[in-house]
């Protein structure tokens, strides 16, 4: 469990500092990712020891955004003074960007389902 | 008596075991609740979890800080879960180049029409900035969608609201539109859930198509990345 857990955290790492040197805006878990992809290509998949530190942390990823979602008592007057605009353009964008990908997708994808 | 607990609490108020021991107390009652009660999306243990500690907060009138000098600890691990989404992604990565060209047309489109409405509808109906740069992420993920907020200035806080509200947005209205749009392609129809719903519609659909499921959960990390190198382009609009 120690090594995998190392290797997630070494990425991130590198991801944080590539960013940062490069001023790159992104954030540095997301270059992170793509650095264990591109090991993971590299050395042709995942260990089982990575797979399991990798599902385990992932089953539990709805937990792990519960302090952020917590953190909507601090923006309640906000949200409260702004919640038409912010439903709508939940609602609007949402539908939009279904359709959009759906029908791209579809398209392009061709027939062979 | 009470002065003697009074001071415990104030001994507790100091350390992250509060923080800590709440957020899990309050996410395992939530799975057991959840699982009793019908499939929504509403239902799931994370905004179940959230609606008690925010009620437990306002009640007991603790501050947000209080809170999270235990609840870090738990988010702490949304970076190396991120880092975690390339062992599924590498999984599916034989779709990916089977359909690449696809794929990643039909997710930038649908990652900018979804992003950009979202800030232009909020600006043009007289949301103040910072909640116009916290929606702009709203259709990835939370660890990547928080993690661009406050790249480009806004509130991950608010972020992570939004994702959860176009996540149930997302879950309720796909079937009548794919239907509508007819979308029928079972590819087309997961990339567009888990470009524009990431998780929540990823989870939905693989209740119903597996198919469906796995093409909505290779355009979760698609679309975070694809989302990431976006938005900081389009907020420079705002």
């Amino acid at each position: 469990m120690l090594g995998p857990l190392t290797l997630l955290l070494g990425c991130q790492f590198v991801g944080e500092v590539l960013v940062r040197a490069l001023g790159a805006p992104l954030p540095g878990p997301v270059v992170g990712l793509l650095i264990l992809l591109a090991i993971l290509t590299v050395r042709d998949g995942p260990d089982p020891e990575l797979r399991s530190v990798s599902d385990t942390l992932l089953r539990y990823l709805a937990l792990l955004f519960v302090p952020a979602g917590v953190g909507i008592v601090t923006q309640l007057d906000v949200l409260g003074r702004n919640w038409l605009a912010v439903a709508v353009a939940v609602l609007v964008s949402t539908a939009l960007g279904l359709v959009v990908t759906g029908l791209v997708m579809q398209r392009l994808a061709g027939r062979s389902a | 008596m009470n002065g003697q607990f009074t001071a415990l609490f104030v001994y507790l108020q100091t350390t992250p075991l509060l923080g800590l021991g709440a957020t899990l107390v309050a996410f395992q009652g939530a799975s057991v609740v959840s699982a009793r009660l019908p499939r929504i999306a509403l239902f799931n243990p994370m905004p179940l979890a959230i609606l008690v500690l925010v009620v437990l907060l306002l009640v007991t009138g603790t501050p947000y800080s209080v809170y999270f000098q235990g609840g870090q600890y738990v988010q702490f691990l949304l970076g190396p879960a991120t880092v975690a989404l390339a062992v599924p992604m590498h999984a599916n990565l034989h779709h990916i180049r089977r359909s690449a060209h696809a794929i990643l047309p039909a997710i930038v489109a649908g990652a900018a029409v979804a992003a950009g409405s979202a800030m232009a509808i909020a600006h043009a109906l007289g949301a103040p900035r910072e909640i116009v740069l916290s929606l702009a992420p709203k259709s990835v993920t939370t660890p990547i969608a928080m993690g661009i907020a406050e790249q480009i200035g806004g509130q991950p806080a608010l972020a992570a609201v939004f994702v959860l509200l176009t996540g149930l947005t997302a879950v309720a209205i796909a079937a009548p539109l794919m239907r509508l749009a007819r979308v029928r392609d079972w590819r087309a129809q997961g990339l567009a859930g888990g470009t524009a719903g990431h998780g929540l519609a990823t989870a939905h659909l693989l209740t119903i198509n597996e198919t469906g499921g796995a093409f909505a959960g290779l355009a979760i990390g698609i679309n975070g990345v694809v989302t990431a190198v976006l938005v900081p382009l389009l907020a420079r609009l705002f």
